[in-house]
């Protein structure tokens, strides 16, 4: 049964991730594109904790907190950047 | 595994993709920056916290419990409505004059906090020292 569902989950995620590609492309402002990106950041992060279910292995939740703070980090650079013009004053 | 643990492993990871999904359409879908921020900050959060229980529940009955989903779900709880915040605050930065022209008045004597400091602050003397030097 969980593997049904892990095959769902890697398609609704795939989907969503294709979706954040297009308001990344698209976005008519610099924002969206940033929203854009955390997003995709965050959808990543379900589908490696995905692929860690599906191998049965807990290697990849090292990479996943990693995607997680790396997120963070660079969305809150990029909004100083935007609000300030230097990220670090 | 038993069928019952396997039976909320499936549901959780099927409800956390459906969130991603309803998180990434939203914000293909809705009209403008402001609205398009509430998709990712709320459905988002909720499946990757759905998914990421999901792991642990997984990994918890198989005999090989970790703390670090736990660390991930705290880390991306705490910092989503700080990303949105930021978000939210670039973008009101970024157009000022058609944002001040938009925004509800506060009702009070100051305005939005964005943008005018509160009044008496030193905060607010240091901002007009600012403005006079240009």
């Amino acid at each position: 049964m969980i593997h049904y569902a892990l095959m769902f989950g890697f398609f609704a995620v795939s989907v969503a991730l294709l979706l954040n590609l297009w308001r990344l492309a698209k976005g008519p402002t610099v924002m969206d594109r940033v929203i854009a990106v955390d997003t995709m950041v965050i959808n990543a992060i379900a589908l490696i904790i995905y692929y860690g279910i599906f191998h049965g292995t807990t290697v990849y939740f090292e990479a996943a907190l990693l995607f997680a703070m790396f997120g963070f980090i660079s969305t809150v650079a990029y909004c100083r950047f935007i609000l300030r013009g230097d990220v670090i004053e | 595994m038993n069928l019952f643990v396997e039976f909320i492993v499936s549901a959780l990871i099927v409800i956390g993709g459906i969130f991603l999904l309803v998180g990434s359409v939203g914000m293909i879908k809705l009209p403008e920056l402001m609205a398009r921020l509430h998709a990712p900050t709320k459905a988002t959060t909720l499946g990757i916290g759905s998914a990421l229980f999901a792991s642990v529940l997984f990994f918890a009955v198989a005999g090989d419990f970790s703390v670090h989903e736990v660390l991930i779900v705290f880390f991306l709880f705490l910092t989503a409505p700080i990303t949105a915040h930021f978000v939210a605050k670039a973008h009101l930065h970024q157009r000022r004059e058609q944002a001040l022209k938009e925004l509800p008045p506060t009702g009070s004597k100051c305005g939005w906090a964005t943008f005018d400091p509160a009044p008496g602050s030193a905060e607010g003397e240091l901002q007009d020292q600012v403005d006079e030097r240009g």
